[in-house]
């Protein structure tokens, strides 16, 4: 299948998936207290994080077809994106300034004089643009991650916390020995040897995002596991499994989740880190600033790229540690004992 | 508690070959000596040279143990060579890994160790000073400068600092290092801003949390009960207490005094083991990069055993059992 | 008797998700030289906040709002901060719930109550050391010079709570104000608790503000009781006058329902309805959804506290007039 189609239906799982939660919540009083919380005390933040959501999925959402009569055949047959639709006729030859009319070197004029609101780059690409598409990669590469290191984090915490003994010692001495590699250096290794595409840097994130998960499912089911509604159950003859899926689970998604907002800027940071090492993921803000780093040494300075990818990638990761923070506040009481 | 130190170093000395085994699953299985060396030598040598280069490298036994080989196979020798630090030489350049290492062990500690103790010295007065003032807007504007400080990426103080302070008011050197102790200064004085700048607002934050904790404690309300000003229990009381997390993040930060900080050193030209880490990764040098591993998981093992031990010295309920 | 502390119209306030809620409202309490003075009701009911208040040690967001506390004619709420921090400690002292968690896990216990004597005073190191040792003997702890230098994660319960009171105590405060001081500890350990405490305020001739909801405890130790349901009081009287005679509906459902006082055989009858939450607290008296002898006006109006007879009060409406305007009492 054509990856564009893929992309396509990711879209639609995680509108139907949002859809879900978000009655999930309603139905909660824990859930949707702890909403209403956060919106009360981060509504710009959580606002913040929706753009770059939204934007994310306008770029998400491609079909084939063509743009403006005057095309090649090949770029008729390229799946493009909403957002790549809007921006289709951005190209230039080379620098130019916000909103100028000619070129920044050599004062050529531009195709489209005055459109390009944060100028354009090396190559004569929209720095708008490509700061757009770069929410779609860092989304990406916090969504996947997670969705790769949380589920296999549960596999392996829950059953150690919950039956103890020797699968719990096996279980700790994986997690000290991935947490005892310093976590950039296993980053950087992994990827050097596992290929520098989306998904190897994606799992070798999860990788070394797991033992954080991992600590907290195991550490939280160790304590559910003495609660007198888990005792309750198991003198009622309800099953291992039943209890696992039933009672501990859902009783610790809400550090899983704390545990996923505040690791999702430490990922996004990282990919940037990687960028500038030269294995970062294609298209991110990482890149963007990688390439612009020497664009401040120029004469005139060129600064309009690295600003823009900085503020990008700046406010996300701003917003979301407000989201995270206030989330936390609203759910961890033994962090929220401070309003006691 | 001598029961309690050789279990504690057994524990590490299993991790420590787990972290070995990993590190042989890693860089001999899933990347075999073959690719390593197509890497180094380039795809289209004959096969006769990629066999010469295995044998001068020591990648040219058979990767698992077999009957008769027990020593005579890949993992034995990883094993062996790793614990008696016996490195080899580089992938890319032939250039004996234990030399780099020496040589880049200096200038990391000069970079490295200086930032360790600004940080703490500037991270640690205003978490007391912010959690001193808690539920005033004063606490409330230290959290929000931190949260700020904490979201800009590295690359971006970095960027700044070299165009703002080197570019623009030629205070100091973009880049450079230099052993002369007159020279350092100047040298080191822009990453260590850079360094401190980067990571004072994440630490901040963790110590004010660890204060507020120890803050709403029933013996911090005695103590205020007997008469204590504010300042004296955040102190005595409230500071001693935290020093078990303190303690926790303090000193797993050691194992990058060693290692160096990555991207300080190869921006800013300083090169220690950080940059050779760097280069490691440009020149697709697996050796190089598998040894700064193991290096690294060392320092931390043996950061937490110290970690461990060293609760003892300020928990008297560690201390006494 | 003249008076030590009087309180007049102390009032703090929490936020709450729809306005401030008065977790204290308003309340007037006396405690005079040499007396002990129960504060009595069921857990939540604002009494330990009452404690704190007084002390100005309300943790936040929690604040007072109103009200004076004064220390023989000094209002301590007008104070200067370092004033107050004086007068903790130097002239009144606290003992709380939890000695566990109430002394500072890494420094010795001696060390701790040496913090206190020097807070207040300009004594040696050596010389407080000896006041400690002597208060550890006064309070009862076997071997005080070993246990000097002890944590307190090497004491028992009852030796923290013995080590909490020689805290207390090692200032020479005119007020002790003890928050429950028994309730985390074994049974008999409580005994011993009380016996101490009894002995100390007979021999120191110190006043006491005992915070408790053990009607046991009340009638063992204290010469006059306070009672308070829902942030308010709602009687007070000497420990002879509640005990025999109780006039506000919540005392009599109170003592009628604690089995230490009960007559063997007998069941025991229950205050009917639960406690309301401070959001659930309307503008009338606040037990008038629990009580049996309610009418229209307790949902109205919030009755006062009225002297009823000499240094006896009840706030009800019942007793000041009742729904016909016939007394009843």
């Amino acid at each position: 299948m054509e990856s564009y189609i893929v992309s396509n239906w990711v879209v639609g799982l995680l509108l139907a998936g949002g859809a879900g939660l978000a009655w999930l919540v309603r139905r909660s009083r824990m859930w949707s207290q702890a909403f209403r919380d956060i919106w009360r005390r981060r509504r710009l933040a959580l606002g913040l994080v929706a753009l770059y959501v939204v934007v994310a999925l306008l770029d998400s959402v491609a079909w084939v077809g063509g743009v403006h009569p005057g095309e090649d055949a090949v770029a008729k047959h390229q799946a493009r994106s909403v957002i790549d639709r809007f921006f289709a006729d951005s190209q230039e030859r080379s620098y130019s300034a916000p909103l100028a009319e000619t070129e920044f070197y050599g004062g050529s004029a531009l195709r489209k004089p005055g459109s390009h609101l944060l100028g354009t780059d090396l190559i004569g690409r929209d720095v708008l643009y490509l700061s757009l598409k770069g929410a779609r990669v860092a989304l990406l590469i916090g969504g996947l991650t997670s969705l790769l290191a949380i589920p296999l984090a549960l596999l392996f915490g829950v059953p150690a916390g919950y039956f103890g003994g020797r699968l719990d010692d096996v279980v700790f001495f994986v997690m000290s020995t991935l947490a005892s590699m310093p976590g950039l250096l296993l980053l950087i290794a992994l990827i050097m040897v596992l290929g520098k595409s989306t998904l190897a840097i994606c799992f070798a994130l999860a990788i070394t995002g797991w033992v954080g998960f991992c600590r907290v499912s195991r550490g939280e089911t160790l304590k559910l596991r003495e609660l007198e509604y888990v005792s309750a159950a198991r003198a009622l003859g309800v099953s291992e499994a039943r209890i696992l899926v039933r009672h501990i689970v859902p009783n610790l998604m809400h550090l899983v989740i704390i545990t996923f907002v505040l690791m999702f800027s430490g990922l996004v940071l990282s990919e940037a880190i990687l960028s500038w090492l030269g294995i970062g993921v294609d298209g991110s803000w990482g890149q963007m600033i990688d390439q612009a780093r020497n664009e401040l040494s120029r004469d005139p300075v060129v600064w309009w790229n690295v600003s823009a990818a900085g503020v990008a990638l700046f406010g996300l990761i701003l917003a979301v540690n407000f989201v995270g923070d206030a989330l936390r506040d609203a759910l961890d009481p033994r962090t929220a004992r401070e309003a006691e | 508690m001598l029961a309690y130190l050789i279990r504690r170093l057994a524990y590490g000395v299993g991790v420590v070959f787990g972290v070995l085994f990993f590190l042989f699953v890693l860089f001999f299985t899933v990347t075999s000596p073959d690719d390593v060396a197509r890497k180094a030598l380039g795809e289209r040598v004959p096969p006769a040279v990629v066999e010469q280069w295995k044998i001068n490298h020591g990648y040219d036994r058979q990767l698992f143990p077999g009957p008769g080989a027990w020593q005579e196979n890949m993992l034995f020798e990883h094993y062996r060579r790793m614990l008696t630090f016996d490195f080899g030489r580089s992938d890319a350049d032939d250039t004996p890994i234990a030399d780099r290492i020496r040589s880049g062990m200096m200038p990391s500690l000069t970079l490295t160790l200086p930032l360790f103790v600004l940080s703490l010295l500037a991270a640690i007065p205003l978490a007391l000073l912010v959690a001193f003032f808690r539920e005033t807007y004063i606490d409330r504007l230290g959290v929000v400068i931190s949260v700020l400080a904490m979201s800009v990426s590295i690359l971006l103080y970095i960027i700044g600092a070299q165009y703002l302070v080197g570019r623009l008011l030629h205070w100091f050197p973009i880049s450079g290092f230099d052993s002369d102790p007159q020279l350092i200064v100047r040298f080191l004085a822009l990453p260590l801003l850079v360094g401190v700048l980067a990571g004072v607002g994440g630490d901040v934050r963790f110590y004010r949390t660890v204060f507020l904790e120890e803050s709403n404690t029933d013996y911090v309300r005695t103590a205020r009960a007997k008469g204590c000003g504010e300042g004296r229990i955040m102190v005595r009381h409230v500071f001693r207490n935290s020093l078990i997390p303190l303690l926790t993040r303090v000193i797993l930060a050691i194992p990058f005094l060693f290692m160096g900080s990555l991207l300080l050193e190869s921006f800013f030209g300083i090169p220690g083991l950080g940059a050779i880490t760097v280069d490691a990764i440009q020149g697709n040098d697996f050796s190089v990069l598998r040894t700064m591993v193991y290096i690294g998981s060392l320092l931390f093992v043996f950061g937490q055993i110290i970690t461990d031990f060293s609760y003892g010295l300020v928990d008297p309920r560690v201390r006494l059992e | 008797m003249t008076a030590l502390l009087e309180v007049e119209g102390l009032t703090t306030e929490f936020p709450g998700a729809r306005g401030a809620l008065p977790i204290v409202d308003g309340n007037d309490l006396r405690v005079d030289r040499g007396e002990v003075l129960a504060l009595v009701g069921e857990s939540g009911c604002g009494k330990s906040m009452t404690a704190l208040s007084l002390m100005r040690l309300v943790p936040k967001p929690g604040r007072i709002v109103a009200g004076r506390v004064r220390l023989e004619g000094r209002d301590l709420l007008e104070l200067p901060v370092t004033e107050m921090r004086r007068v903790r400690g130097r002239r009144i002292a606290m003992i709380f719930q939890e000695p566990m968690t109430s002394l500072n896990p890494v420094v010795p216990v001696g060390d701790q109550i040496i913090e206190a004597i020097r807070l207040h005073e300009s004594t040696s190191r050596r010389e407080a050391r000896e006041r400690c040792r002597e208060l550890f003997v006064e309070v009862g702890i076997p071997a005080p010079e070993e246990r000097l230098d002890a944590y307190p994660h090497q004491l028992s319960g009852g030796l923290k709570q013995r080590v909490m009171i020689a805290m207390a105590l090692s200032t020479r405060p005119d007020l002790l104000i003890a928050d429950e001081p028994t309730t985390a500890l074994d049974v008999t350990i409580q005994a011993q608790i009380i016996r101490l405490l009894r002995d100390i305020q007979r021999d120191r001739g110190m006043s006491i503000l005992l915070i408790t909801h053990d009607l046991g405890i009340v009638n063992e130790l204290s010469d006059r009781v306070a009672v308070m349901y829902a942030g308010r009081i709602v009687e007070t009287g000497s420990r002879k006058q509640i005990f025999r005679e109780p006039v506000h509906p919540y005392t009599r459902g109170l003592l009628r329902s604690n089995p230490t006082l009960a007559q063997p055989g007998e069941r025991l009858p229950e205050i009917a309805g639960v406690v309301p939450s401070p959001e659930e607290w309307g503008k009338g008296c606040r037990f008038a959804t629990r009580c049996a002898d309610h009418f229209d006006l307790c949902d109205q109006e919030v009755p006062e506290l009225r002297e009823i007879a000499g240094d006896r009060r009840a706030a009800c409406h019942a007793i000041d007039g009742g729904p016909a305007g016939g007394g009843r009492s």
